[in-house]
């Protein structure tokens, strides 16, 4: 095809708010962001260059490992306990039954609602004496359970032991997302096949290991993805439920960034974290990218 | 458990099946009850009584007259931020979209992989810079740092309005440009129509994700008044931490349009967070 310069003008045309938001919100920043991690810079006076010093005093920063193993912490319960529960429930919703579309939204409605005010919700409903969570458990007598074994009234968010275990319980009612990812991957696999497997005499267990599961791996790796990516990036409930106490048991590394920034004002320092946090984002992305490459199939 | 959706299940299992559905929906919805449960309570029945004996609608009127935090004003301010940025980026990205699918021109390929790249790109990686930027342009304080970058469109949307702007058929394109429409034209009069269902469903992902924005603004939004209403929340938490039904009446209020859009869009709102699964 023979183009005129005409065309290649008009679709620069077209596309010239995207090419300005990607340099101006997008590529700058990053840029910009290399430069400032190397100086000292408090917003208000001059930023005055330091060289590696940002990135040796991060070595050194007890706060700044604690944020890490948060994060990481998290991700490792977090993310494959709502990839199985999600496909769980997206096996459930799953069958031919009437008013089932209710239960797929009951399920689905937390992570839409998933504003500030659910946060405030779960605060209150975490209190150790004020909560639903712990009157439910003194109500149904469960309490004596958290007694017998040992860890006494639970305290929740309000204890250092309880505040991430609290963190990881509440993000299993936002997995209605992944559960309705899972719902399409489901409905996205042909009956013959499952039809065959029955014919071959397999039982339901051996259906779903060898033909569902199977199936399944790209939406399972997509979910790992996303999942794993946005639990690096926790920040609001951190934020709005403890500011990241109780004695920084849940200091996740965004929530560290963002005090670093705007209230400590240690800019240069900050901007050493976020782009340690790009590198980590990078070499966790390739990671999951070359073993997916062995276990999800495509069809 | 068998997967395939088409069986016709005994009697027995379905029963089986509601049981379990209905149990898990109940610790689902539970949260819910409870706010909305609290919200019209009277101060005293919140811990003594389960169900409240009176409704208290007047926790409701109470939240919008306390001076210090006008919950009217943020409000207001969510909705502009919401519905402008909504409406700014999508138009763009229609454009945009447009071009990458339908116009031939010099390195368009390798711009699309960028727009690809910007999608994977954590916020907090951009967030410094970013905002020196709009400081440095007395953009603190004010809409600005979210409806300017709105107009400028949002990869994801790019993205989504592509692919199904590639889907249309070229007779009908180029039985336009026959018809002397310029390529804008046929954009904005013909494509953008179609893409209808897609432009609905991208609207309501991103009406959600920007009334539930809380850090944009709390880095750029500093005064009470330019406060939107996650903000205002938050505050009202510090300030009437423990009058709980006050504290949920004002969490309804904060929830029930996010429950209107997506009880009005639900059919587009379920087919986005599918496609968002299938091909992202």
């Amino acid at each position: 095809m023979k183009l005129n310069l005409r065309e290649h003008l008009e679709g620069y045309l077209f596309i010239s708010p995207w090419i300005l938001g990607m340099v101006l919100f997008a590529l700058g920043p990053i840029l910009a962001s290399f430069g400032l991690a190397f100086t000292r810079w408090n917003l208000f006076t001059e930023p005055e260059y330091v060289g590696w010093a940002n990135f040796q005093k991060l070595a050194h920063d007890p706060l700044f490992y604690k944020s890490v193993f948060n994060t990481i912490y998290y991700t490792v319960f977090a993310v494959p306990l709502g990839l199985v529960l999600a496909l769980g429930l997206a096996m459930l919703v799953n069958h031919r039954l009437r008013g089932v579309n209710f239960f797929r939204t009951a399920f689905f409605l937390p992570n839409v609602v998933a504003g500030i005010a659910m946060l405030l919700l779960w605060k209150w409903l975490f209190d150790p004496n004020f909560g639903l969570i712990n009157l439910f458990l003194d109500w149904t007598g469960l309490m004596a359970v958290f007694e017998w074994i040992g860890i006494g009234r639970p305290q929740w968010i309000s204890s250092r032991a309880g505040a991430m275990p609290g963190m990881i319980f509440m993000s299993i009612w936002g997995l209605g997302g992944s559960m309705m990812i899972f719902l399409a991957g489901l409905q996205n696999i042909p009956r013959e096949l499952i039809e065959a497997a029955e014919l071959d005499g397999a039982g339901p267990w051996k259906r779903f290991r060898y033909v569902t599961l199977p199936l399944l791996t790209p939406t399972i790796f997509f979910l790992t993805m996303v999942g794993v990516i946005g639990s690096l990036q926790v920040f609001n409930q951190a934020y709005v439920m403890t500011q990241g106490g109780p004695a920084h048991a849940t200091l996740f590394y965004v929530l560290y960034l963002f005090q670093t920034a705007f209230e400590r004002f240690q800019m240069g320092y900050a901007c050493a974290m976020a782009l340690v946090l790009f590198i980590i984002t990078l070499i966790v992305s390739l990671i999951q990218l070359a073993m997916g490459k062995k276990w999800v199939h495509y069809q | 458990m068998s997967s395939a959706s088409g069986d016709t299940l005994s009697l027995r299992r379905q029963l089986i099946l509601y049981a379990a559905l209905s149990f898990l929906a109940f610790w689902f919805l539970v949260p819910f009850a409870w706010m909305l449960i609290t919200s019209v309570k009277t101060p005293d029945e919140v811990f003594s009584r389960l169900l409240p004996s009176v409704l208290r609608l007047a926790n409701f009127v109470e939240i919008f007259n306390q001076p210090t935090l006008p919950f009217g004003r943020y409000f207001l301010n969510s909705t502009i931020i919401t519905v402008f940025g909504t409406g700014a980026s999508l138009f763009t990205s229609a454009v945009v979209a447009y071009a990458f699918a339908r116009l031939n021109f010099f390195g368009r390929d390798v711009l699309f992989v960028a727009v690809l790249s910007t999608m994977m790109l954590p916020a907090a990686v951009t967030m410094i810079p970013t905002f020196v930027l709009f400081q440095k342009l007395g953009w603190v304080d004010t809409f600005l740092p979210f409806l300017v970058p709105a107009c400028t469109g949002n990869a994801f949307q790019i993205f989504f309005l592509r692919q199904f702007f590639k889907t249309l058929p070229i007779d009908l394109i180029d039985a336009a440009r026959i018809d002397g429409c310029s390529n804008l034209r046929i954009c904005l009069s013909i494509a953008m129509p179609l893409a209808k269902p897609t432009l609905a469903t991208l609207a309501i992902l991103s009406f959600l994700s920007l009334w539930n924005d809380f850090m944009g603004p709390l880095i750029y939004l500093h005064s009470n008044e330019k406060r939107t209403l996650a903000l205002g929340l938050n505050a009202f938490a510090g300030m009437y931490g423990t009058q709980w039904h006050l504290l949920m009446a004002a969490s309804v209020v904060a929830t029930v349009p996010i429950l209107v859009v997506f009880f009005m869009g639900q059919r587009y709102f379920e087919r986005g967070l599918v496609m968002t699964g299938m091909k992202g």
